[in-house]
């Protein structure tokens, strides 16, 4: 898995929940841009722009994120609005598993407060290290597993077990 | 350090002979399950996962599938749902696919039909698979595309939870049963006290617990966030394995000195019969409160894959028994599983269901999830022995639901307000 390097917009917000990320209202259809054009809008009517003004492709918010309904929507939404990695000190369950599940990499990471909006960072997944460029500070997290990174690599889940199928 | 129970199964099942909680492992799994909502979508990964292969699924034996969420059929677009299992089931010569007539509630039938064992990985895309822990098997709920992949691979990625242990001691007070206890135990630690946990359930209570108290107490642990419940295999587990003929399975157990996030005791002689207000399922008070304010019900429910086991229907019935449903409210009786059904039938729990003025309904989710047989209108409150209370989960959207014990909701439905067995019994 390659090295990301992208800017933060950050949510200071705890048990962002599935709703906010992509409310059901949206949830009758299923293409990826028409869910990224109503992502987080709940939230912060303000997200699309923001994400715009910054070059924002790393998202950051409090514990818990990705808590309440199990819509794999969700994550999508936001690889959609082309976030490429969430950073939060801890995910809901489910919303980890559908953030890898469909290619979009998520980070633990216990030190938001060493993070703000405007940040370019540097993760490198297969050391586990995170540099803060513009603090220039550096942070170690736990490394991911080598078929996790393989998951994301192949841009989710179903096309790793494709992969797979076909090498047999 | 020594390993918990959950983590040497865990461990069992993957290559990484070096893993432990906190790591993710690619995990083989023993069996894997889906209903009529989240099978459709697994079948669609499998089909992209397969396209243009030698198709085959990865041991027809060891796939499950249950039509029970909106069966028998409510309307054209579950039939159409249905229709896919069915097709799915008929092409890969799938073993275990339960048609109508022979399904129940997953989470009763599958453990019912020894189809999960102590020390297996079971894998659901249905977030109470969790509930068969009790019977000391690794189980979770996983999304469908997970699921579409374990069907393909036999394989899914899992991280390792750590665990935490929660003893029950003393005794448990009359009315109180595995459902209190579990509505108590998420009022305390919250809805999202175990997320990515394992809770261990434990300490003298449990050990004296039936298997049906002990299957409602797993079946909840994710309202508490955790990702399985799990009771140490035991007697009481060995029996009723015995009754069901099963007799070849590996059991685990704790190390001595297995290390856990955290370890928690209730006192269960303080513990009352618990009532958990709308809508979330850690809004519990004890019944004694609750009694005190009189809540008026609508409905009564009595089944899903929490309290739909004979044991609870048995309860049910000792209170409906010779006793009228209040006249202003519905009484919705929902056996688990068309075994639990016949063996109802059988004791005469029926009669005394319909002689009370309850109806009862065929094996199904239901009105669980606000599917069929028995939706709430606005404003209607309903008293259930259902697992979530969320916001519109039985109907619309300003319906209240309170969930209770089977006890606690048979002697509501007769009152007419949310009261105990023990102030409103005159026997
Ligand atoms: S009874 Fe309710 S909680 Fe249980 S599987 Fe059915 S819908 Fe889900």
């Amino acid at each position: 898995m390659k090295t990301l390097i992208g800017k933060v917009l950050k949510y200071n917000i705890k048990n962002l929940n599935t709703d906010l990320i992509i409310p059901a209202r949206y949830l009758t259809k299923s293409d990826p841009n028409y869910l990224a054009e109503h992502c987080m809008e709940d939230l912060d009517s303000e997200f699309n722009k923001k994400k715009e003004k910054y070059n924002a492709t790393i998202l950051v918010a409090d514990s818990n994120f990705g808590c309440g309904s199990s819509r794999e929507q969700a994550p999508i939404a936001l690889k959609a609005a082309g976030i490429k990695c969430v950073i939060a000190p801890s995910f809901a369950r489910i919303f980890f598993r559908n953030a890898i599940n469909i290619g979009l990499t998520i980070l633990e990471f216990k030190e938001i407060n060493a993070l703000n909006t405007g940040d370019a960072l540097e993760i490198n997944f297969k050391d586990g290290i995170v540099k803060n460029l513009t603090s220039n500070r550096k942070y170690k997290v736990k490394k991911m597993p080598l078929f996790l990174q393989e998951i994301i690599s192949a841009e989710g889940l179903l096309n790793f077990a494709r992969n797979k199928i076909l090498k047999k | 350090m020594g390993l918990t129970i959950t983590e040497k199964i865990l461990k069992d099942h993957c290559d990484d002979k070096k893993a432990s909680a906190g790591d993710f492992i690619l995990a083989r799994i023993d069996k894997c399950l889906a209903n009529d909502i989240t099978a459709p979508i697994a079948i669609s990964v499998f089909d992209k996962i397969m396209e243009g292969t030698k198709k085959a699924v990865f041991d027809a034996k060891k796939i499950i599938l249950t039509p029970d969420h909106f069966t028998p059929n409510k309307d054209v677009a579950s039939a159409e749902q249905c229709k896919i299992l069915r097709k799915f089931a008929q092409e890969y010569k799938i073993v275990n696919y339960f048609e109508i007539g022979r399904v129940g509630i997953e989470h009763c039938l599958i453990p019912e039909q020894g189809l999960v064992l102590p020390g297996e990985v079971f894998i659901g895309a249905d977030s109470h698979t969790c509930t068969y822990g009790a019977l000391g098997a690794f189980s979770t709920g996983v999304g469908s595309t997970d699921l579409g992949v374990s069907m393909a691979l036999g394989q899914c990625w899992l991280k390792i939870p750590e665990t935490i242990k929660i003893v029950y001691s003393g005794k448990l007070n009359k009315w109180v049963s595995g459902k209190d206890l579990i509505l108590y135990t998420i009022a305390q630690i919250g809805v999202d006290g175990a997320i990515y946990k394992a809770i261990e359930f434990t300490g003298k209570v449990i050990e004296n617990l039936s298997m049906a108290n002990r299957f409602t107490m797993c079946n909840m642990a994710i309202e508490a966030g955790a990702k399985n419940g799990i009771i140490v295999p035991d007697k009481i587990t060995k029996e009723y394995l015995q009754n069901i003929r099963h007799f070849n399975y590996k059991t685990y157990e704790n190390d001595k000195d297995a290390d856990y996030f955290d370890e928690i005791e209730f006192n269960c002689s303080f513990i009352e019969p618990q009532v958990a207000f709308p809508h979330s399922p850690d809004n519990a008070k004890p019944i004694s409160e609750v009694d005190a304010i009189k809540i008026e019900i609508d409905q009564a429910v009595i089944g899903s894959c929490t309290n739909g086991r004979l044991e609870d229907l048995i309860t049910a019935a000792k209170i409906l028994k010779n006793q009228k449903i209040k006249s202003n409210v519905r009484c919705i009786i929902i056996p688990g599983t068309q075994k639990i059904y016949l063996d109802a039938l059988k004791m005469g729990l029926i009669e005394i269901f319909i002689d009370a003025g309850a109806v009862v309904s065929t094996p199904t989710c239901g009105p669980c999830l606000g599917g069929h047989l028995g939706v709430l209108a606005s404003n209607e409150v309903c008293v259930s022995t259902t697992n979530r209370n969320f916001v519109g989960r039985m109907g619309h959207k300003d319906s209240k639901i309170y969930l209770s014990n089977p006890a606690i909701a048979a002697i509501s439905a007769i009152k007419g307000y949310i009261t105990s067995p023990t102030y409103s019994l005159t026997k």
